[in-house]
């Protein structure tokens, strides 16, 4: 059964614009994300798909146009006109994020890094040591808890990451080619294990990928080309 | 895929009577295109006759799918000489939407759109390939990562000619 709610965008960019000096990286960005999807961005190099992730994410406040964030049963925000503190609580309330490379503390172990969100949002470390190993058991790193990540493999390591992207229960998790450093096998069991997670908790999911066959693990795709949405996927009328 | 040959290499295993050797088939490659009881039996009469299998016993009524087949030498050397002889890699998929692409810049068409319209096309071909293997067995996610491998080769040539079509039209419009 699917749990997408298509009535009402959990994220909504309108007229997004966004610039690095004179460089244009953004040039009128319109995209709904929907609650409970699992939206994959595509895009050559330099297209602005991590622009435009960032500026979803409230990581980037885009120089003009709006980003809506309505989590479900909540009123919308709009994150564009948040200030860099409450922007950046939301990032850590709201969202979870998964980079290609080096997220973890290489100081911490797997369990510390994993733990560190929730007690950053003031959890108890007995509750946040459960959660965390709780999900690293889901992740299939049972027995690696006290590991640094220098001691894990690739993919060992994004699956702690992706632990700690989700232990906070975000609502919208930003994926920035979560696979992108790891082989065919490996990427795959780590997007499985990903994505079995997130659907199971309802999490939206926008994930940046230059590769079609993690794009195909998406419940849909956009493109992006040049800062804009390919207008694409409609054979001429 | 030849299917004579497959059903040449599946009689490798051991002997088999046509029914069996169907389904076999049917469960290796048959997935999406189940073969037909009628053209199992014409397979084996030709290749009986080209002495690639040999019959081992008939029971009585004596029908096709009465007999038990069995691989000859000469059948096993065909199997091999098919399986060591690399294919020639196929470009025919791709010259359809090559044509396509070009004859949409020479008449000044929407080259751009026909070519995501292909995009969208192939992603949700990838989408359903990789929801089947979600509970498949390893030998059926094999066969949808050989599916997956080859649209995403596709997907390339796209996206690269999508890049291109600018210079492409001007080339093709000056020629």
């Amino acid at each position: 059964m699917s749990l997408i709610d298509t009535t009402t965008p959990i994220l909504s960019a309108r007229g997004v614009h966004h610039a690095f000096g004179q460089t244009e990286a953004l040039r009128g960005i319109d995209v709904d994300v929907h609650a409970g999807e699992v939206l994959a961005v595509m895009g050559p190099s330099g297209s602005g798909k991590s622009t435009l992730l960032h500026c979803l994410a409230g990581i980037l406040a885009p120089v003009r146009g709006t980003v809506a964030y309505a989590p479900p049963g909540l009123n919308p925000v709009n994150i564009s006109g948040l200030g860099e503190t409450e922007r950046s609580r939301l990032r850590l309330t709201d969202f979870g994020f998964v980079f290609q490379f080096g997220q973890l503390l290489p100081e911490l172990t797997a369990l510390d890094n994993v733990s560190l969100p929730l007690l950053l949002g003031g959890t108890k470390r007995a509750e946040a040591r459960q959660r965390s190993e709780e999900l690293l058991e889901r992740l299939g790193l049972n027995g690696f808890a006290a590991k640094l990540p220098g001691e894990l493999s690739g993919g060992q390591a994004q699956r702690a990451a992706i632990a700690r992207a989700l232990v906070t229960s975000p609502a919208v998790l930003f994926a920035d080619e979560p696979t992108g450093s790891l082989d065919s096998l490996a990427a795959e069991n780590v997007l499985t294990l990903m994505l079995d997670l997130v659907r199971e908790a309802g999490t939206t999911v926008v994930m940046i990928t230059h590769d079609a066959r993690t794009a195909a693990y998406a419940d849909r795709e956009v493109i992006v080309r040049d800062g804009i949405i390919s207008a694409g996927y409609r054979v001429p009328a | 895929m030849n299917n004579t040959l497959a059903l040449l290499g599946l009689l490798g295993r051991e002997p088999s009577y046509g029914y069996d050797l169907k389904h076999s088939y049917d469960r290796y490659f048959g997935v999406q295109k189940p073969l037909a009881f009628g053209q199992v039996y014409s397979t084996l009469a030709r290749m009986f006759r080209d002495d690639l299998i040999m019959a081992l016993g008939e029971e009585s009524g004596g029908g096709p799918d009465r007999k038990k087949y069995e691989i000859t030498l000469t059948g096993r050397d065909k199997v091999r000489q098919w399986l060591f002889t690399p294919d020639v890699p196929s470009e025919t998929l791709q010259s359809e939407l090559f044509a396509k692409t070009v004859i949409a810049l020479l008449l000044d068409d929407d080259a751009d759109g026909l070519l995501d319209a292909q995009r969208a096309e192939h992603m949700a071909r990838m989408r359903e390939l990789t929801r089947l293997k979600r509970d498949a067995d390893l030998l059926q996610v094999l066969m949808c990562d050989h599916g997956l491998f080859h649209i995403e080769a596709d997907l390339r040539w796209i996206e690269l000619t999508s890049a291109r079509l600018t210079q492409l039209k001007k080339e093709l419009q000056s020629a």
